[in-house]
């Protein structure tokens, strides 16, 4: 059995996405889209350069241009981009596009993921159509005509919408509002007429945005799997999604941990540092032993990713509700430990707690995961 | 190395011509448990049976070498040992102090021939060990120990108060802490020695917990007379392996909270108990704690492998240990709460057949030893904070 360490490969992924995106994917960068309001919400050069380090096709086979590295190489680089805050298109495109074009397109379909990792196309996926993920929750329609299926409806919270040239939409072709079986996929061109996105201004300053679907015909061949099961292949792109959002939050936590840390020896009150006062001690060592154990789960999921393995799914919900539960305390400390300076703008653990909350809330948050947990476990 | 499935086959075959069948279920109660020495009482035919047959193949301490009577398996095979014992649900064979502690210190720092007196017979059951830490003075300040031994040339001469002693009362022999040198730094002044509990001048007396049980002495040391030959290590030595033992110890003790094969797990429980409703614990509330419980259990687990997986690669923070005895022993404790909410009063009985002689409520206040024991768990977060986040 192979042990729960990374090896030499993942190991040097993940100091190579370190040192990369602590140069040029750092939080000073995300202030600057911020407080210009860029309008695209990432640096294209930034994912120029992502993309040339083979990290768009990551997750991509060899026949299509990726590397083919797996989910825990992904994972590390997305820990270090949690710490690091950075906003690139990575995680809808490289991650939930991939993801649902290997595991349901055919092959013309397929044809996309040397696109994305050549980096000339942006996926974006939309799933949610209220603000609490509930993925069967589906009230847009697609209606069957002589060309194919024509989309009405309205799908919010979708990450990178704005700036995608394709979207996979969740769409019922069959049953009832809750019913898992009648959803259906498919592919549509961010500039179809009937498509109106629009951005969402989101606490961390990332992409996000609505999708307006009005009357949208696309043909047959947009369909990605099979009509009326597409629930099943949304289900595992939302499990792999759900890793990756663990190991960013893992990412989120340890950076907001070390620099509460670092504030607790630096700081003086009463001619002494914060990090003498024992109550702070203690806070800050349970602390730790949280993350320890958030580590292990995360990689951990994100190995049974790897290996197919049966329990992946109960794996990626404790990863996830674990990684909701720890990077909201490692946050919320984070601020009460930085003290007043913790409330102001100027000072980085603000950023840190405000880009946790949206990746909690993202595909579900500690609840929903708990609760996917204990039914996947018998109860 | 013989193939694993190979190994795995025969170990098979043998336990089950070799394990007896009344041996085959969770322990009813604490009385089941076997824990060895010259003065153990088996409760019956079957658990000797099981004992002699195991310690024979040295599989009461199966990673340990063959010439100390040890079952010289690796790791893989010892995984696939325990992995054969709880698919039949076997009881363990031997509890014993020996075998998780005073044995392994010996095989790390003990002197050959401390190893040939002691080992074999820690692997036959056939002493029991007691450790003498805590003194009434230092507990969680364990290195301010004042026990004396004075040097007499080929012996010293002990006198102190060793109290907290687990099972003193039962014990054949004592691996104790003494202060050997009085005028340098505590912890510099230390060594382990080792006794026979019926040397004169060692006398014992049960402390009664909370929970009715007494599995803890005061143990008086009256001019006890120890061979200099029985210490371990080197004199004025001892701290480094009693961290090494404090280190083991916090490692069990953080086990507490897993669930021992055979036992039922804390959902199947609440399951049994409470009942589903459409697939879910009819009782919401506690199916939201039970989950979160649940979670940090496996949490805590995949914990245990990474590390265990970290130490084989050599990387690792070091002190984990602290952290395993601190989330282990708390989680325990949650269990122990969950199981008073899934049960109800049915908890809270205290003595009566029916209810088990109230194992419950018994080992609900048993828990709560658990993080005090072994160094408090403010202790073990003192020791992450200092030792590893370099605050201070």
């Amino acid at each position: 059995m192979q042990r729960l360490v990374l090896n030499e490969e993942q190991q040097m992924l993940k100091d190579a996405a370190r040192g990369f995106l602590s140069e040029s994917g750092s939080v000073s960068q995300l202030r600057q889209l911020r407080d210009r309001q860029d309008e695209t919400g990432f640096d294209r050069s930034l994912w120029q350069q992502m993309v040339e380090m083979g990290l768009a096709g990551t997750l991509i086979p060899e026949a299509f241009g990726g590397s083919e590295f797996g989910h825990v190489g992904m994972g590390q680089v997305f820990e270090e981009a949690g710490r690091n805050l950075t906003a690139s298109p990575l995680f809808a495109t490289s991650v939930l596009g991939a993801t649902a074009l290997q595991l349901a397109g055919n092959e013309q379909q397929q044809q996309h993921l040397s696109a994305i990792a050549e980096g000339t196309l942006l996926i974006a996926l939309a799933v949610d159509e209220k603000g609490r993920h509930a993925p069967a929750r589906v009230e847009t329609r697609a209606e069957a005509n002589d060309s194919g299926y024509v989309l009405t409806g309205r799908k919010t919270y979708v990450i990178d919408g704005h700036v995608a040239n394709t979207l996979i939409v969740s769409a019922r072709t069959s049953g009832a509002a809750r019913d898992e079986d009648g959803i259906s996929l498919f592919l549509v061109d961010a500039d179809a007429p009937g498509v109106d996105i629009e951005r969402t201004i989101m606490v961390d300053s990332h992409n996000s945005a609505v999708v307006r679907l009005d009357q949208v015909q696309v043909a047959n061949a947009a369909i990605l799997g099979q009509v009326g099961q597409g629930f099943a292949v949304l289900s595992q792109v939302l499990n792999v999604g759900n890793a990756h959002l663990a190991a960013e939050l893992l990412g989120v936590a340890t950076a907001s941990f070390e620099s509460t840390v670092a504030y607790l020896k630096e700081r003086q009150q009463f001619g002494v540092s914060l990090g003498s006062f024992q109550a702070l001690q203690h806070r800050a060592a349970h602390l730790w032993s949280e993350i320890e154990l958030l580590k292990s789960v995360v990689l951990k999921a994100l190995r049974a990713l790897d290996d197919r393995a049966d329990n992946a799914p109960a794996l990626v919900s404790l990863a996830k509700a674990k990684a909701c539960e720890i990077a909201q305390l490692a946050t919320n400390e984070g601020v009460q430990m930085h003290g007043g300076v913790g409330m102001t703008d100027e000072y980085d653990i603000g950023l840190f707690m405000k880009r946790a909350r949206p990746l909690q809330q993202l595909f579900g948050d500690y609840h929903f995961h708990a609760d996917r947990y204990a039914t996947l476990s018998g109860y | 190395m013989v193939d694993l499935e190979t190994f795995r086959q025969e170990t098979r075959a043998w336990l089950e011509q070799n394990c007896p069948h009344s041996m085959r279920s969770p322990f009813k109660s604490d009385k089941d448990v076997c824990w060895g020495g010259r003065n153990w009482t088996f409760q019956s035919d079957d658990q000797q049976l099981w004992l002699e047959r195991m310690a024979e193949r040295g599989w009461t301490a199966p990673d340990w070498p063959v010439e100390y009577g040890g079952g010289g398996l690796s790791r893989e095979e010892h995984k696939v040992l325990r992995e054969e014992l709880a698919r039949i649900q076997a009881r363990p064979p031997l509890n014993s102090f020996g075998v998780w502690m005073i044995g392994p210190a010996l095989l790390k720092f003990g002197s050959e021939a401390l190893k040939r007196q002691h080992l074999p017979a820690i692997v036959r059951g056939e002493i029991r060990w007691c450790q003498g830490y805590s003194e009434p003075g230092a507990g969680s300040d364990l290195a301010g120990l004042q026990t004396k031994a004075v040097d007499q040339g080929d012996h010293f001469i002990v006198n102190g108060q060793k109290v907290w002693t687990s099972y003193a009362d039962k014990a054949d022999w004592m691996f104790a802490l003494v202060r050997t040198n009085p005028d340098v730094k505590k912890q510099m002044g230390i060594s382990l020695v080792l006794f026979d509990m019926t040397t004169p001048g060692v006398s014992t007396r049960p402390i009664k917990l909370i929970s009715g049980s007494s599995p803890f002495c005061e143990t008086f040391l009256d001019d006890v007379r120890v061979e200099k030959d029985q210490v371990v290590g080197e004199i004025d030595k001892g701290w480094s392996i009693a961290k090494y033992l404090l280190t083991h110890e916090r490692e069990m003790i953080g086990g507490f909270g897993r669930t021992a094969a055979g036992q039922k797990t804390l959902s199947q429980q609440a399951i049994d108990q409470l009942g589903l409703e459409q697939g879910r614990l009819a009782d919401s509330f506690i199916r939201s704690d039970l989950a979160r419980w649940d979670m940090d259990a496996k949490a805590f687990e995949i914990t245990g492998e990474r590390v265990t997986d970290e130490t084989k690669s050599g990387q690792g923070v070091g002190h984990a240990s602290a952290m395993l005895k601190y989330y282990g022993t708390e989680l325990n404790k949650r269990r122990q709460e969950m199981l008073l909410a899934i049960y109800g009063s049915d908890a809270m009985v205290w003595e009566g057949e029916a209810w088990n002689d109230g194992a419950l409520s018994r080992q609900w206040l048993r828990s709560k030893g658990n993080s005090i024991e072994g160094g408090t768990s403010e202790i073990q977060l003192n020791v992450i904070a200092k030792n590893i986040l370099g605050l201070g």
